[in-house]
């Protein structure tokens, strides 16, 4: 286990490594000259080039890549995240105060997803092509074809209409009045969760049923146990390593989903952050934010196969 | 000949009713597509402001936009652009990470090694992030946004084809071309490669779906095809500007979106029990972009 342990950790900092290496190619090297990037052409153009050269040098651009790259590892190391370039807070605050909501969010997506889903595919792999099963799949199909942000577009304007929703413009957070707070949070943990819950549903279904037609199933069944109690007591423990699986996997479209659907209910977290960012092309900002997601993704997929390798004593992959 | 395409269409379409409804649905979404200015009643661009913020009417079936463009043309011209990005993308994304994921599987080894570090840094960033973050660097407009999304593909070619390739190359007849004397290539192209284009065409179509989610939360975000070239995208983010969005505005072009998803992803679903009944359940794991167990 420790050997197995030591292992993914490092194919984990190698991915990461990595990740940061992409992330500063993508937002530093591609655009050619970041003030272009940050300015726009004509901005760029219309600029003294005094002015560009005293601008490169305050941001720390005008030192060769590697550099800058090394300078902004030693940054995030020690807790200094920069500064948006067009607003006045540093990304470290934006972090601090924006993302409680979206972790929340996220969170409950979670939570949501999987008092759904593994009900509903345990309920349709009990009775595969019954009714109810017929149902849920329909619905899963349905909820895995529908885009969160229209679903949490339509939430908004459907609540706007009658209950006289107003979108939250500050952020409140859960120590400080949990009932308002959960107001804010609802929404979007609702739409994401039901989304993954479709997957989650869907997975167990196919899961469980590959496993009901295995022996020991039959062994349980023959010697006369409850049907109910064959399901959840022997084949269930044996469906979940895949579900727990696609969890983490899912945990993708959650963060990329979740900044969509967070701008759909104009709730103010982190990935409207980001969005902020791209387009006001902040590259600072989006850069250490990119990271971030990039950072939870990986970190929670290690979770993941830690979690799988102590459930299954099977895999400890050598 | 014909006769025996028709008759294997009709035994997709007894097996997999609901597929091949997806599937017709499909191919009308492409039609319509291909033919909007013939479909289209008005010109998708053209604001006429004695007619703003209309509801569905008789003379604009979806209702107006804030300066009277016509709703239904908007949401036919942003198929157009739809389609055209996700098929592009995705054709683009999975055939170099399915002929990569080839190499990989075949090669093993070091090769094999590193390219799956690539793919792993790849698959390490949330999809729609990594496609703003690489449209925002390359500057938006229509071809960036496809590069931006097939970068996002690459890696589910890659993985699923590699392991399709990693059990091909251990047959016999794989082993019979290389003792015959036969290049890594000349056996990668020609006894390998067939094997694996049905999961490519399974892949493809599955990921038909999520290139129109991304494209379409891109333009909502801002940072997709830049106005005022119609995309259901666009529209939604256009729809949300008013401080009381005129319903038709929000959810025509989302329904849309929706329809197209669904219709794509049931043609996948069947496709992928046609062609590989036995893959069904892994295979959705690995699609999800799944650990090896």
């Amino acid at each position: 286990m420790r050997k197995y342990l030591a292992r993914r950790a490092l194919y984990a900092a190698i991915t990461l490594f990595g990740v940061s290496v992409s992330v500063f190619v993508i937002l530093r090297v591609l655009p050619g000259d970041p003030l272009v990037a940050i300015l726009g052409v004509e901005g760029h153009a219309q600029m003294k080039s005094a002015d560009r050269v005293r601008i490169m040098a305050d941001l720390g651009l005008s030192d060769p890549l590697p550099v800058q790259y090394v300078r902004w590892l030693g940054d995030i190391a020690a807790g200094r995240l920069g500064k948006s370039f067009f607003r006045g807070d540093t990304v470290s605050e934006q972090i601090l105060h924006r993302g409680p909501i979206s972790a929340e969010i996220g969170v409950l997506a979670l939570i949501v997803s999987w008092l759904v889903g593994l009900p509903v595919g345990i309920l349709s792999a009990f009775k595969p092509n019954s009714l109810p099963d017929g149902a849920a799949r329909a619905l899963s199909v349905f909820f895995i074809a529908v885009p969160g942000f229209w679903l949490g577009m339509l939430i908004v304007l459907a609540s706007l209409f009658w209950f006289g929703y107003k979108a939250p413009i500050l952020i409140v957070h859960v120590w400080e009045d949990p009932w308002h707070n959960l107001q804010i949070v609802i929404g979007p943990a609702l739409v994401l969760g039901l989304a993954q819950g479709a997957y989650i549903a869907r997975m167990s279904r196919s899961c469980l049923l590959e496993v009901i037609g295995e022996d020991f199933v039959r062994t349980a069944r023959a010697k006369g146990l409850r049907e109910g109690l064959v399901v959840m007591r022997h084949a269930l423990p044996n469906a979940l390593l895949p579900v727990i699986t696609i969890s983490g996997v899912l945990l993708g479209f959650v963060l990329g989903g979740s900044v969509a659907v967070e701008q759909a209910f104009g709730v103010p977290g982190l990935g409207r952050a980001l969005v902020t960012a791209v387009i006001e092309r902040d590259i600072i900002v989006v850069q250490n934010l990119v990271l971030l997601y990039a950072v939870i993704f990986v970190g929670v997929n290690v979770l993941v196969d830690l979690s799988y390798a102590w459930l299954d004593p099977r895999i400890r992959y050598g | 000949m014909k006769n025996a395409v028709v008759a294997e269409l009709a035994r997709f379409a007894r097996r997999n009713t609901l597929s091949a409804l997806g599937g017709l649905a499909g191919v009308l979404i492409v039609v319509v597509a291909v033919a909007a200015p013939l479909l289209a009643p008005r010109d998708p661009l053209k604001a006429d402001f004695r007619r703003m913020n209309r509801p569905p009417d008789s003379q604009s079936l979806l209702g107006t936009d804030q300066v009277g463009r016509d709703t239904l043309s908007r949401v036919i011209y942003g198929a157009r652009t739809s389609l055209f990005v996700a098929f592009s993308a995705v054709i683009m994304g999975t055939t170099v990470g399915s002929l990569w994921g080839v190499a990989c599987g075949y090669l093993r080894g070091r090769f094999d090694l590193v390219s799956q570090r690539i793919m792993e840094i790849l698959q390490a960033f949330p999809d729609l992030i990594l496609a703003m973050a690489i449209s925002m660097a390359i500057g938006t407009g229509l071809p960036a946004v496809i590069f931006a999304i097939a970068i996002t593909r690459i890696p589910f070619g890659g993985r699923v084809i590699r392991s399709v390739a990693l059990s091909v190359r251990e047959m016999p007849y794989v082993e019979a071309g290389r003792a015959s004397g036969a290049s890594s290539l000349r056996v990668m192209a020609f006894h390998v490669l067939p094997q694996c284009v049905a999961p490519y065409l399974v892949l493809a179509t599955t990921h038909l779906g999520v290139a129109i989610v991304i494209e379409a939360a891109l333009g909502f975000l801002g940072v997709g095809v830049p106005p005022p070239t119609p995309t259901w995208g666009n529209m939604l983010a256009d729809s949300i500007t008013a401080l009381v969005p005129p319903w038709w505005l929000a959810f025509f072009p989302g329904l849309a979106i929706t329809v197209t998803v669904l219709a794509f992803n049931l043609l996948g679903d069947g496709i992928r029990d046609t062609l590989d009944p036995r893959l069904s359940p892994a295979f959705l794991r690995m699609m999800a972009g799944g650990r090896r167990a």
